[in-house]
């Protein structure tokens, strides 16, 4: 069990959606400094909207969200967002330097400001944490999937965030580069609080700390991830599951024979309880 | 050679057109190139369109038909791009639709129009030489603006290009940019329309910045190279149409195309050499 200790991100009653239909229900969820939550689901289950929401880039319908005591739109320059590489125009023509420079651009206008001696040395500092220092000059677009992914983590880094938000972060990343993203990621975790989000339970079960899941409601219960069993569980979210309510354990009343045949197209590490 | 070119130069016309030449292709360069990279062909298609509802509105009305299509394209380029925003994919069918009510609106009102009407037609194809000293002074105008526009905002404009989300979660100023863009489209689609027509508008604004981003790697370079490009080909297809007595945009457009198609395919023996 981890020792909370201060309250960084209070989820309370929440409910957000688009175009007025809900795609999260009743959210609650809390987390604490040195934390390194995995909220997991499946795809379509409502963790990119959870992400909009945390980044103040979607309004909630209901409900409260305070991040690092704020709302989510007044806190969010202190967050470090990672998005999906995905998500990014594979053909942009920049390079690894402009990408994690953007990590240094300030609210306001007039982007003609030069660069100063510490954004310099935040960049620097960024591309080395996330071992792409070498690539700077490189061109973002001729990298593979791992490393535009750790070049998008060190411009998050550059903007020296309180918590590290990832969507899918190891998406079209092949596996010995989603290892090497993980090390980093346990790695960046001694300083910084993560939350990171994906339909990978396996990928990231042996990872983060706690674990979560969204499927429209959430389950979380601020425990380290025990067993393979929860994890089962926790990723298809059935739906008598969340018929308890929270909170509840995941794991106490539920075997898992009715779960096996979602699980076996799943990663290979892991099967081996 | 040279004396055929100091010729061709000699005259007024000709030194205008070619002024105007360069001016347009340092505004369609610049703003094309974030038009391309922020994936606005379609906008800035619908603006030209939209545009000529302007044309025929203020040459019904007497005014100046440039003042028309300068209103006309602000007004579709804001009400586009917002339409872009909050309907993401769905706006492709509005912008189809405005860039076609716009046409037929400026159609009825160039029709109602009493008199001569034949100039009118030059908006839709262009009229490079027949641009006045009173043209070259505004176009110089937009011309300044939309290099004061770039240099003032280029990392704001590189980072909500490259990614709106997280230049958003950073508290860059996204909405204010994107309007101010879609403005500078606006008006470099009026002074593109001087040159080519608000049909071949596009063109101009597309293939410069194209075949740049095949061969340079970072938006400022392609920026200068599509400006340049934009020079020699507006300066090459006057020429060629001076010489061949062909219609100068229509040959300007052609130019474009073929150096386009060329330049892929150099690309494509460059890639595979490459590899």
């Amino acid at each position: 069990m981890q020792a909370p200790t201060k309250s960084i991100l209070r989820i309370e009653d929440m409910w957000a959606g688009y175009d007025g239909e809900a795609v999260l229900e009743d959210i609650q969820f809390e987390m604490f400094t040195g934390d390194y939550v995995g909220i997991i689901g499946p795809n379509g289950g409502g963790k990119t909207t959870l992400i909009k929401v945390i980044l103040g880039l979607l309004p909630v319908m209901r409900g409260s969200v305070s991040v690092l005591g704020q709302s989510p739109v007044q806190a969010r320059d202190r967050l470090g967002y990672v998005p999906q590489v995905s998500r990014t125009d594979r053909d942009f023509p920049i390079s690894v330097w402009d990408v994690v420079r953007m990590g240094r651009e300030k609210a306001g206008f007039f982007g003609v400001r030069s660069l100063s001696a510490q954004d310099k040395q935040a960049i620097e500092r960024a591309l080395g944490q996330a071992d792409v220092l070498d690539l700077a000059k490189r061109s973002f677009n001729e990298l593979s999937g791992g490393q535009r992914q750790r070049v998008l983590i060190a411009r998050a880094l550059a903007t020296n965030p309180e918590i590290l938000v990832l969507d899918e972060p190891t998406a079209n990343v092949d596996g010995q580069s989603t290892a090497r993203l993980y090390d980093l990621l346990a790695e960046l975790n001694q300083s910084l609080s993560i939350l990171l989000v994906s339909h990978d339970l396996m990928a990231i079960s042996t990872h983060v700390k706690t674990i979560a899941c969204v499927n429209r409601k959430m389950v979380y219960h601020n425990e380290k991830v025990l067993t393979q069993e929860m994890m089962d569980l926790g990723y298809e979210c059935p739906v008598e599951l969340l018929a308890h309510g929270v909170p509840h354990r995941v794991l106490a009343h539920h075997d898992h024979d009715h779960l096996s045949s979602n699980i076996s197209h799943k990663q290979e590490n892991n099967q081996d309880v | 050679m040279f004396n055929t070119l100091a010729e061709i130069f000699s005259y007024e016309f000709m030194q205008n057109a070619l002024l105007a030449g360069v001016l347009v292709s340092l505004v369609s360069g610049i703003i094309g190139t974030l038009v391309v990279l922020n994936r606005m062909v379609g906008i800035s298609g619908g603006i030209a369109h939209a545009a000529y509802g302007g044309v025929g509105i203020a040459s019904y009305f007497g005014f100046d038909p440039v003042l028309g299509a300068v209103l006309f394209s602000l007004l579709s380029s804001v009400t586009m791009g917002v339409a872009h925003r909050k309907l993401r994919e769905r706006s492709d069918t509005m912008i189809g639709v405005m860039w076609a009510v716009g046409m037929a609106t400026g159609i009825i009102f160039v029709s109602l129009t009493p008199g001569y009407r034949a100039n009118l037609m030059s908006y839709l194809f262009g009229s490079i030489l027949a641009v006045s000293k009173e043209d070259i002074w505004w176009m110089a105008g937009i011309a300044l603006a939309t290099v004061l526009f770039v240099a003032l905002f280029y990392r704001q404009l590189l980072a909500i290009s490259f990614d709106e989300e997280f230049a958003t979660v950073r508290n860059l100023p996204v909405t204010v940019l994107s309007v101010l863009l879609l403005i500078m489209t606006g008006l470099t689609v009026v002074v593109a329309m001087r040159v080519v027509g608000l049909i071949m508008v596009i063109a101009l604004l597309t293939i410069p910045s194209a075949i740049a981003s095949m061969f340079f790697k970072e938006m400022r370079v392609i920026m200068l190279v599509a400006v340049g490009l934009g020079v020699v080909f507006i300066s090459a297809g006057l020429v060629i149409s001076f010489l061949s007595n062909l219609p100068a945009a229509a040959v300007i457009i052609l130019l474009a195309g073929l150096v386009y198609f060329l330049a892929f395919v150099i690309k494509r023996i460059l890639l595979k050499t490459k590899i």
